[in-house]
Formats: C-alpha cells, structure tokens, sequence
C-alpha cells in the first residue's frame, strides 16, 4: 500500500527526510518572496542553490522546467504590469505610443523571478518525495491526522476514479461522430452532456466510497487512519534546516540594513 | 491524464508573504471548523467518502467539451460540491482538492496556498447558500428549480472566485484592483456560465435518479450555516484589506490607492462615475461601496431574471 503511492518521477534514492525538504521549501519560497525587488545577484545566487540541490536529489533539470510551465497563464497575464505601472518611461513601443516604466519592469522581473525560483522549488520537492512519504511528514509536522489521511484517501484513488472519467470520455468520443455537411451540436447541449457525465461520475464515486467504508470495516477500521513508515532525522536533515534558516535570516537582516 | 488544465489558483510570488499568512490564518481556521462538523455529519466514514469525493472533483475537472477554436470548458465543482454534499463537508473536498493541486502538480503556489484553500471555500460556501436561496425563492416543488438555481449558484460561485482573487493580488500591490477587477470578472464571468450549464445538468441528473442524495445536501447545513461564515470571511477580507499588516508591506494599501487613483479613467461601472460613490470622500472607501452596492444589484437581477424564467417554464 506505501509503494503504491510513490511519484512516477521519483529520482532514485531517497536522500533526506521528507520533514527536512517541506521545512527548507517553505523557508526557501519565504526567502525569495522576502527578497527586495531588483535585487538580481541574489536571485541568480538563489537559483545556482536550488539547481545544486536538484542534482544532489537526482531532479532532472527537464523534469524541473517543464513541471513549471503549469502556471504560465498567470505569467502570461503580469505581462501587462510594465505598462500600466506609473513612473518613468524608458522604453515607447513604436507605433501604439504605449510607454514601459522602470518601476514597472522592474516589478515584473521581480515577480517572473520569485515565481520561477517558487515554483522550481515546489517541483524539486514533489519530484524527489513520494506522496506517501510527504503526507507522513506532514502528519508530524503537525497538520491535522484527519485532513492528511483524507489527501492521503484523494491521491490513491485520484487515478481510479480519473480513469473511470477517461472511460466515460472515450465512450462519449465514440459515440460522437461528426456527421459531414451536419451543424455541429449547440455548445450548451455539449455542455450539458457533460454535466450529465460529471452527475453520473459522483453517483459511481459515491458508491465506490461507500463500498470502501465497508471493506475498511471489515478489515477493522476504528476511524483511526494509521501508517507503517517510520523515519529518523539524521545529522545532514538538521545541517539542511540549519542552513535554509539561515539563508532566510540572511535575507531579512539584508532587508533591515 | 491531468496535463491538460489550465492553471486556476495563484502561483508563489505574486502574493506578499505578509498577505500570504493572513491567508493560512483564515485557511487553517477554516478547515479545523470543516474538519469537526463533517466528523458530526459522517462519523468513521469521514476519511473514505472525504477523500474518494476529492479524487472525483479532481477528475471531475477533466471531463471538458470544445466552445471554440481552441478553447474548452470544464467544471471547477464547487458550487457541485457544496450542493450535494452541504457546504461543510464541500468545503473540506475543495480544500483537499486545492492542496494536491498545489502540493503535487505545482497548480498554485505553496506560499499563498492558504489563499488558494480559502478562494475555493468561498466559492463553496457562498455557492451553496445561494443555491438554498434561490431554490427556496423559486419555489421547492417545481421540478425546475433545482437545475435553475444550481446554474445560478455556479455562476455567483465562481464570480466569487474571481472577486477574491482580483481582491488579494491588489492588497499584494501585483495587479491595480481597476485593471483586475474588471478583466477577472469578465473572463470569469463567462466561465461561469459554462460552470452553470454542467452543475446545472449535473444536478437535474441526481433529481431523476438520486433525489435523496440532494436533499441530504440540502439538510446538511452544519451547526454554523454557510451564509454566516462567508459573511464573516467577507469581513475578514475587508478588514485585512485596511490592516496595517496589508500597508505596513513594502507594496501595500498605499500602492493599492495610488494604482486606482491613477485609473480612474477606465469606466468600469458607469452609473458609478469615476468608479466610486460620490458622497463618501475618501476613493479607497468609496470604492469599495460602490463594488459592494454593485455586486448586490447583479446578484438580485440574476435573482430576478432566475425567477422569470423558472416562472415561465411552469406555465
């Protein structure tokens, strides 16, 4: 049941605590959201330490730029803020007159770099962690046993149910043969379908969590989820906490001065 | 298998990491209230039925059909999981939902997941009780209402959604509130609708062949009901957005009134000249009157036309 859950893009061995990396990721997104902006020798500072840290955690580096690419949209969208944010103009878009300011370039490099270090560093964190182990360690890192059993139940069943959607997806595709020289179905009829199928995909969810319940009874459930995994921190987990804390420290006393 | 989704949820970086945990403080408190009353309305079978309905939202999402050149719609699912199955133990599903998201598909930040968690559980709580009200003002025994009033839900819920999230960028000085405000709830504005059409049908589903799975929905409303929550985190919301936590930030508050000072020139809502309400002087406040006065007046006519409709499928 624990093997079953680990990553598909797990990278070799495990190498530290799964404590360790939620505690030096948190610290590290702190860090770089913590960073004055302009401030790019840091960044670059910041970004040669991850990349070192993804090496030692066998990360490929493909693995780590495309797992990133999610939030593009919202990048896409900040692309704006050079032109609206007022101050000086150094740059005038030839023909539309449209004007770039410092401060809002500025901000927009500050912003693309504190997402891309954010992000690279929650990938690094997935990818070299199995779930099973990440959820473990958030359990003793304190979040509540019921909320980390109930993400723990949605992962393992996550591609159960997510091919019973793909079943239902196939079947709806075969059946939907474009006929030529026919108008093509409203896009409010296509919609409905759809919700026909999400009502009948909670229908056979409902029932499979029903029937759950049930084979967890049998076997002894007493509402009381429990897990085999037992790990130890050792000297580099506490060497990893230490420096990320500093790094941190670092940061903010550079902010003081 | 989930490739294909566009992100939804704030990513690391565009969200102050003073704002960022105001968000987890809401966050937590939140999910310990979700937490005990779905332990009252399930009991033992709390983990199993929590998780396994997460994992359907999840995969719900993937069920998609093409609008145009490129473009498809899909569920969010939380006005869908408000509806069936109340709005606490929704709540609890959503937040699930966002944290995997997060956690395992890098879809929204880590820092700013405390956001993420509480944008989707508005869009829960206030989806669900408007579902509650609409149906209840549309009448219980019509066989439409239901359907009707889900869409409607679906649609303020994601609104919802949008508004906060439009709303938290702005306190982080990422985005002016004139230029997101009125982008956000337009794109999303057109979201909804197609969230309407699915939760819409969805729902007329489970009233043919699950009726009982609805109505425990609608009887699961906790011991704190959802509109009193969502009203006191609307508060909250208002409040952090004049907390000397949002201003004493490097680009705070102030950045906030001087982006919207600087637009004033985009009409967003013109019976509101200049985006504000005239007798009350200070802009900030002025503002935010005039965006509250205007989400009152669209949710009633969406109200109204709701009650048209439901009222001319009957004759």
């Amino acid at each position: 049941m624990q093997g079953s859950t680990r990553s598909p893009e797990t990278g070799g061995m495990r190498s530290l605590d799964p404590r360790t990396k939620v505690v030096a990721v948190v610290l590290f997104i702190l860090a770089v959201n913590l960073i004055p902006a302009g401030a790019w020798p840091v960044y670059l500072v910041l970004l040669a330490l991850l990349w070192s840290a993804a090496v030692v955690l066998h990360v490929g580096m493909l693995v780590l730029l495309r797992r990133s690419l999610v939030a593009v949209p919202f990048v896409l969208a900040v692309v704006v803020l050079p032109f609206t944010t007022p101050g000086a103009a150094i740059y005038e878009l030839p023909g539309l007159g449209w004007q770039i300011s410092r401060e809002g370039m500025t901000l927009f490099l500050t912003i693309l770099c504190r997402f891309f270090l954010a992000v690279q560093a929650a990938v690094l964190l997935a990818a070299s962690t199995p779930v099973s182990e990440l959820l473990w360690g958030l359990r003793k890192l304190g979040v509540p046993t019921t909320l980390v059993a109930i993400i723990g139940f949605m992962y393992r069943y996550l591609f159960v149910i997510g091919e019973e959607a793909g079943q239902m997806i196939r079947a709806r595709a075969a059946r939907s043969a474009q006929i030529p020289h026919h108008r093509r179905p409203s896009v409010f009829w296509q919609g409905r379908v759809s919700g026909l199928m999400v009502g009948s995909l909670f229908l056979r969810a409902l029932a499979r969590s029903e029937r759950i319940y049930v084979a967890m009874l049998s076997r002894g459930y007493d509402g009381h989820p429990r897990s085999m995994l037992h790990l130890r921190m050792v000297a580099w987990d506490w060497i990893v906490v230490i420096g990320s804390g500093l790094l941190l420290a670092l940061i903010l006393w550079g902010r003081m001065a | 298998m989930f490739s294909g989704l566009i992100a939804l949820h704030i990513p690391d970086g565009f969200i102050t990491p003073s704002v960022a945990g105001l968000g987890w403080l809401m966050c937590v408190l939140v999910i310990w209230m979700a937490t005990r009353q779905t332990r009252t309305q399930f009991g033992e079978a709390q983990v199993p039925v929590m998780g396994v309905l997460a994992a359907f939202i999840f995969a719900a999402q993937a069920i998609n059909f093409p609008i145009m050149a490129g473009t498809s719609g899909h569920l969010v699912g939380a006005a869908l999981a408000g509806i069936v199955m109340g709005p606490w133990a929704g709540s609890l599903i959503m937040a699930a939902v966002v944290i995997v998201q997060g956690l395992i598909f890098q879809d929204g930040g880590l820092l700013v997941m405390g956001w993420n968690v509480i944008n989707m559980v508005a869009a829960v709580l206030v989806g669900s009780s408007a579902y509650l009200v609409i149906f209840r003002i549309l009448g219980t025994d019509r066989k439409r209402s239901r359907p009707l009033a889900a869409m409607i839900a679906a649609w303020i819920s994601v609104e919802i959604g949008a508004v906060a999230t439009a709303l938290e960028l702005a306190v982080s000085g990422t985005f002016p509130l004139g230029l997101s405000l009125p982008a956000m709830t337009l794109i999303y504005g057109i979201v909804g609708v197609c969230e309407g059409v699915i939760t819409a049908a969805a729902i007329s589903l489970l009233q043919v062949s699950r009726p009982e799975v609805l109505r425990g929905g609608e009887e699961s409303q906790g011991k704190i009901s959802a509109a009193w929550l969502s009203s006191g985190m609307a508060l909250a919301l208002v409040i952090a957005l004049f907390s000397p936590l949002a201003s004493g930030a490097p680009d705070g508050l102030e950045v906030v009134a001087h982006q919207l000072g600087a637009s004033e020139s985009e009409p967003f809502l013109s019976i509101f000249p200049d985006y504000s309400v005239s007798f009350i002087s200070s802009s900030v406040y002025s503002t935010i009157v005039a965006m509250v006065i205007g989400v009152i007046m669209v949710f009633s006519s969406v109200l109204a036309v709701g009650h048209l409709v439901a009222r001319r499928s009957e004759e």
